[in-house]
C-alpha cells in the first residue's frame, strides 16, 4: 500500500554521504556504514539542504524521509511532476538529477543535496513540449510533464532513435488518456529535426 | 431585432471548425503550469491521510486513535466510517474503504498518524467470485437484474390454456431445432478500475460559512448540492473550481464521501485541507466497471443469419449487487428471436460507476464474440457474418452506415490481404496472426450548457461557462466557435471555464461536453453578433443582414468599399459591455447538435502460442461524429479510446483474493496497463459524408471505447482458432484455452 509518501526511511535517522550511492545504502545500519566509510554521517531531524533546481540555488527544509517530490511540490511550488504512484511504476514524477532521469517521488531529498534537478518547468523553450503541443500528445494532461522529461533525456541519450527504439524506450511512464500514438508521432518529428 | 437562426458555417467558409487547431493549454499541460487540483497548495492547508480497511467484509469495533494522535504535526483524528466510542460496530462490504482521516502538517505526518491507528476489526466471510454464478446461488449472492423475450410475430401466441414459459420454451427450442447452425458458448470481461491518475479528492477551505473548493470533477456547475445536502448548507454557499482535472472517465461526478470528511475536517480545525485519495485507495474505491459473464446460446440460417438468440449472463457492480445492463443484448444485433435475462451477484467490492459508455463495451465483448464463432464454426469469413447481420440489428437505419464503415475498415486493415479461416493461418515459428470486428453505438446527445459571453467597447472579447475540460479539449472547442463566428483569431478570444460561480453546464459524461458547449457558445455569439451588426448597419447606412464578420473585420457581404474593423464597430456599443447569456437545454431540438453515431472497429494481432503474448498489430476505427469540430483533438479522443479498449482487453483486471476478498493488485506495477509499446500501428478514419455535416454536433468520447474490445478478442481467436473466453487475455487464460482445445 502507498499510504506513506515517504516510506521506508523514519523522519529519524539518514546517512548523508556525497553521492547517489550513498542514498541507496539508507538501509544499512548506521554502525555498519560508519565502519565501512568514516566519511559518512547520520543526519537526523529537520535538516536544511539546497539543490539547484532549473538553474537557481534553492534551500529546503527536509527530513530523512522526505522526498524530493515532497520538496519540489510542497516547498517550491514545482507542481509540474506529480505524485501518480509513489513507487515510481508511473513515471509521472520524472525529473532530471545531474542530467539523469530519476522518479522525485523515490528518490530522498537528502540524496539530491547539492546537486542540479531539472524540472518540466525549465522546459518552456525546449522543443519537447512544443511537439508535444503539435502533436496533441496530452489529454487530461496529468501525465504530461512526466513524459516530457522523459522524452527530453531519451532523445538526450538517442538523438537519432528510430520508431521501434522509442517504442521500446519510453514504457517507464504510464498515459490513462491513452496519448501514446500522438507521443510517439511527437518524438518521432523530434528525432526528424521537425 | 430580427430573431437568430442558429447554424454552423458553410464547409468552405469555415476557418476553424473542422480543422486541426492545437489545444490553447497545451503549452502549460507540458511545462507544469496547468495547476490540478492536486497541485493547489493554500496557506496553512493541512494535509489529511485516510486508513483505508484492509478487509473486504468485516465489523469495524473500535479504533484507538492515541498514538495517531501523539504523532508530532497531527493536528486532528477523524472518523469517517468507523465507530465512536460505545457506538455499534460498522459493518465495512468493500477492502479500501475510508475508516479513519489523520489530518496532519505534511503528508509524511499525516501518513505516519495513519501508520499509528489501532483498529480492531470482527472478520466476516467475504465472496468475490463474480464469475461463478453457482457459487454465488449457493451463497445467496445473486439478484435478479432484468430480463425479456421478443418472438417473432409469425410464430403466433400462446393459446388461453398454455402456460406463457413453456410455450415461449418451446418456440425457442422449435427455432433453434430449425437453425442450420447452433453456437454454444461462454464469454467473459473481468471488472476494471477507472485508474484516474489525479486520484479522487479536493482541496478547499472555508470563508466564514461559505466553501470554497478544488475538486478533482467532470461536474463543475452541480457538485455543490452534494456538499450542501451532506453539510447542511445550501448550494449558494459552495463555490466549486477545477480548471484541470487529471483523468474522471465517468468516476468524479459527486464530492464523494472522503470529500465531505475533507470539509469537515477543514471546518473543526479551521484551516484548508487537502485530501486526496492514495494510489491504491483510488484503485479500491475510486471508480470500477461491472464485470460480465455469459452463457449463449444462437441459432442461424444458412447464410449465417441469426434467427434466435437465448442469454444468461451474470456479473458484479460491487456490494449492491447488479451486473451490466440486460437491455443491450446482443449488442447492436438484433435478431428476430432473442431471450435475455440477467442475473447480479453481490460481492464485497465497492459499488461500480459509470465508466466510459456504461455497459457498451461490456454487452460487445461479450456478445460479438458468440457472432464470430459463428463465423468460425461455419468456416466463414467474419466479416461477412457481420455483414449479413446487419439485417437485423437494433437501429436498422444504421444498417447502410455500417455497411460502408465496415467496408472503409476492412480496406484499411487490408482485410482481404490478410484473412484467413480461424486458425488455419500461417505460423511463423510459434506465432500465428489474426483479424477480428467489433462495432457499436453511441447517443452522445449535447448537454445543457449556458454561456456568458462579454464584448468589450475596446473590442476584447471573454467567455463565462461552468464547464470542465477532461481532456477532450473543452477550453479549445470553445474559443474555436466564438472565433469562427465573431470572425475573429482564435487568441483574441478569453475563454472561463471550470467555476460553478460561471453559468451552468452539464457533467461530462456521456459524450455531451462537446456538443453542450458548441451549442451555448454558437448561440452565444450568434446573438452577441446580431446585436453588433444592428450597431454596425446604422453607421454603415446598409441592411444589418448584410454584414458578416471576418478576418477581424466587418464588412457588406459582396461589397468590399464598406467595412469596418472589429474595434471601430466594438466602439459604437457605448460604454458599458455588450452581454449575452446564451442558453441551451438538453434535448431542445436544435440544428447545432443531435445524437446517435455507428462505428466499427478491427484489429489484427499476433499471438504467441508458446507464451500466450498477444501482440497488438494494427486496429483500425472507423467512426461517424456528425460536424468535426476540432479534428486534432478529436483524433486524439479517438486513439485514446482505442488504447483503453486495448486496456481492458489485454491487460487490466481487478484481482480479489478469492479466500479473503482482498484487491490484491492496486498499484500501477501489479494492475497492468498498456505502455507505450504495447499499442501497435493505430488509424483513425472519420466517416463524414456530406450528410455527417448536417447533423450537426455529436459527441465522441464514448463511441471509439466500446468495439475494440470484442475487435481484439475475435482475432485472437481467429489467429489461433481458440476461443479465449474471458477478457482481459492474459498470457495464462491464452495458454489455458489452448491447452483446453488440445485436450
Amino acid at each position: 500500500m502507498s499510504q506513506q509518501s515517504s516510506q521506508g526511511v523514519s523522519r529519524r535517522g539518514f546517512l548523508k554521504g556525497s553521492g547517489a550511492a550513498v542514498a541507496a545504502s539508507s538501509v544499512v545500519s548506521s554502525t555498519e556504514a560508519e565502519a565501512a566509510a568514516p566519511g559518512l554521517q547520520v543526519v537526523s531531524g529537520e535538516t536544511s539542504i539546497t539543490m539547484k533546481v532549473n538553474g537557481k540555488s534553492m534551500a529546503a527544509k527536509v527530513e530523512p524521509r522526505t522526498t524530493l517530490l515532497d520538496v519540489l511540490r510542497y516547498q517550491f511550488d514545482l507542481t509540474g511532476a506529480k505524485p501518480v504512484s509513489l513507487g515510481g511504476s508511473s513515471g509521472a514524477s520524472t525529473v532530471l538529477v545531474g542530467g539523469k532521469a530519476v522518479m522525485a517521488s523515490t528518490t530522498l531529498a537528502l540524496a539530491v543535496a547539492g546537486k542540479e534537478v531539472t524540472t518540466c518547468e525549465s522546459l518552456g523553450g525546449d522543443a519537447v513540449p512544443s511537439a508535444f503541443v503539435e502533436h496533441d500528445a496530452q489529454q487530461c494532461g496529468f501525465c504530461t510533464p512526466g513524459f516530457v522529461v522523459a522524452v527530453r533525456a531519451f532523445l538526450n541519450k538517442y538523438p537519432n532513435a528510430t520508431e521501434e527504439q522509442i517504442r521500446a524506450g519510453l514504457n517507464g511512464n504510464i498515459c490513462r488518456c491513452g496519448t501514446y500514438a500522438n507521443i510517439l508521432q511527437a518524438v518521432i518529428s523530434l528525432v526528424k529535426g521537425n | 431585432m430580427a430573431e437568430v437562426t442558429y447554424s454552423w458555417p458553410e464547409n468552405h467558409k469555415a476557418r476553424l471548425i473542422g480543422k486541426r487547431v492545437s489545444r490553447l493549454d497545451g503549452m502549460e499541460k507540458s511545462t507544469g503550469a496547468a495547476k490540478y487540483t492536486y497541485d493547489v497548495n493554500l496557506p496553512k492547508q493541512l494535509v489529511v491521510r485516510a486508513l483505508g480497511c484492509p478487509h473486504a467484509h468485516c465489523r469495524v469495533i473500535s479504533v484507538d486513535t492515541s498514538a495517531a494522535e501523539r504523532v508530532p504535526g497531527v493536528v486532528l483524528v477523524h472518523l469517517i466510517k468507523a465507530p465512536k466510542p460505545g457506538d455499534d460496530p460498522v459493518e465495512i462490504r468493500a477492502d479500501g474503504t475510508l475508516l479513519v482521516a489523520v489530518a496532519g502538517e505534511t503528508e509524511a505526518i499525516a501518513a505516519e498518524g495513519v501508520s499509528k491507528l489501532k483498529v480492531k476489526y470482527e472478520l466476516l466471510e467475504s465472496f468475490v467470485a463474480d464469475h461463478d454464478l453457482q457459487a454465488a446461488e449457493a451463497k445467496k449472492r445473486t439478484k435478479k437484474a432484468g430480463g425479456g423475450i421478443e418472438l417473432d410475430e409469425a410464430l403466433g401466441e400462446p393459446g388461453d390454456d398454455d402456460d406463457e414459459e413453456e410455450w415461449e420454451e418451446q418456440k425457442v427450442q422449435e427455432l433453434f431445432a430449425q437453425s442450420k447452425y447452433v453456437v454454444e458458448g461462454n464469454y467473459g470481461i473481468d471488472t476494471i478500475t477507472h485508474c484516474c491518475l489525479e486520484p479522487h479528492g479536493s482541496t478547499l477551505h472555508w470563508e466564514g460559512d461559505r466553501l470554497k473548493v478544488n475538486l478533482s470533477t467532470q461536474n463543475v456547475s452541480r457538485t455543490d448540492d452534494g456538499y450542501a445536502d451532506a453539510l447542511k448548507i445550501s448550494a449558494d454557499e459552495v463555490d466549486v473550481h477545477c480548471e484541470y482535472i487529471g483523468g474522471g472517465f465517468g468516476s468524479k461526478f459527486k464530492p464523494d464521501y472522503w470529500g465531505i470528511a475533507a470539509a469537515e475536517i477543514a471546518k473543526k480545525a479551521g484551516r484548508p485541507v487537502k485530501f486526496l485519495l492514495t494510489r491504491d485507495q483510488e484503485l479500491k474505491i475510486g471508480g470500477n466497471r461491472p464485470s460480465g459473464f455469459i452463457d449463449v446460446k444462437l441459432g442461424a440460417d444458412e447464410n449465417g443469419v441469426v434467427q434466435v438468440w437465448d442469454s444468461h449472463h451474470w456479473g458484479t457492480s460491487g456490494f449492491n449487487g447488479s451486473t451490466v445492463s440486460v437491455g443491450n443484448f446482443p449488442y447492436v444485433f438484433r435478431p428476430k428471436n432473442w431471450r435475455r435475462r440477467a442475473t447480479g451477484i453481490i460481492t464485497d467490492n465497492e459499488p461500480s460507476v459509470a465508466w466510459r459508455a456504461p455497459n457498451h463495451p461490456q454487452a460487445c465483448a461479450i456478445t460479438q464474440t458468440a457472432y464470430d464463432d459463428l463465423a468460425a464454426k461455419m468456416h466463414a469469413d467474419s466479416l461477412d457474418i457481420f455483414l449479413r447481420n446487419l439485417e437485423n440489428i437494433d437501429s436498422p437505419e444504421k444498417s447502410l452506415v455500417y455497411a460502408e464503415q465496415l467496408r472503409i475498415g476492412a480496406d484499411l486493415i487490408d482485410w482481404r490481404k490478410h484473412w484467413h479461416l480461424h486458425g488455419k493461418g500461417k505460423r511463423r515459428g510459434s506465432v500465428v496472426e489474426g483479424l477480428g470486428i467489433g462495432i457499436h453505438k453511441w447517443g452522445g446527445t449535447a448537454n445543457s450548457s449556458n454561456c456568458l459571453l462579454k464584448i468589450h467597447p475596446d473590442g476584447g472579447v471573454e467567455s463565462y461557462c461552468g464547464t470542465q475540460d477532461l481532456g477532450t479539449g473543452t477550453r479549445t472547442i470553445c474559443a474555436m466557435v466564438l472565433a469562427e463566428t465573431l470572425g475573429l483569431p482564435i487568441e483574441a478570444v478569453k475563454v472561463n471555464i471550470g467555476s460553478s460561480t460561471y453559468p451552468f453546464s452539464g457533467a461530462s459524461g456521456g459524450s455531451t461536453t462537446v456538443g453542450a458547449v458548441s451549442e451555448s457558445h454558437r448561440r452565444a455569439a450568434q446573438e452577441v453578433l446580431a446585436q453588433l451588426f444592428e450597431l454596425v448597419a446604422k453607421k454603415l447606412e446598409v441592411p444589418a443582414d448584410k454584414l458578416e464578420a471576418s478576418n477581424g473585420s466587418i464588412s457588406v457581404v459582396d461589397y468590399s468599399g464598406k467595412a469596418m474593423s472589429w474595434k471601430q464597430a466594438c466602439s459604437l456599443i457605448g460604454i458599458q459591455p455588450l452581454e449575452v447569456t446564451s442558453i441551451y437545454k438538453r434535448g431542445d431540438d436544435s440544428p447545432l447538435s443531435s445524437s446517435n453515431v455507428a462505428g466499427c472497429q478491427m484489429a489484427r494481432v499476433a499471438v504467441d502460442t508458446d507464451t500466450g503474448v498477444v501482440k497488438i498489430i494494427k486496429m483500425v476505427a472507423v467512426q461517424d461524429m456528425g460536424l468535426v469540430m476540432n479534428r486534432k483533438t478529436a483524433e486524439s479522443q479517438v486513439y485514446g479510446a482505442m488504447i483503453m479498449s486495448i486496456a481492458a482487453a489485454l491487460f487490466e483486471q481487478r484481482i480479489n483474493d478469492p479466500k479473503t476478498g482482498a484487491f490484491i493488485n492496486s498499484e500501477l506495477d501489479s494492475y497492468r496497463l498498456p505502455r507505450l509499446g504495447d499499442t501497435g500501428e493505430l488509424v483513425v478514419h472519420f466517416h463524414e459524408p456530406e450528410s455527417e455535416r448536417a447533423r450537426g454536433v455529436i459527441g465522441l468520447g464514448e463511441p471509439p471505447a466500446i468495439s475494440g474490445g470484442a475487435a481484439i478478442a475475435n482475432a485472437v481467436c481467429n489467429a489461433t482458432g481458440v476461443r479465449v473466453p474471458t477478457l482481459p487475455l492474459t498470457p495464462k487464460r491464452v495458454l489455458d484455452a489452448l491447452r483446453t482445445a488440445k485436450g
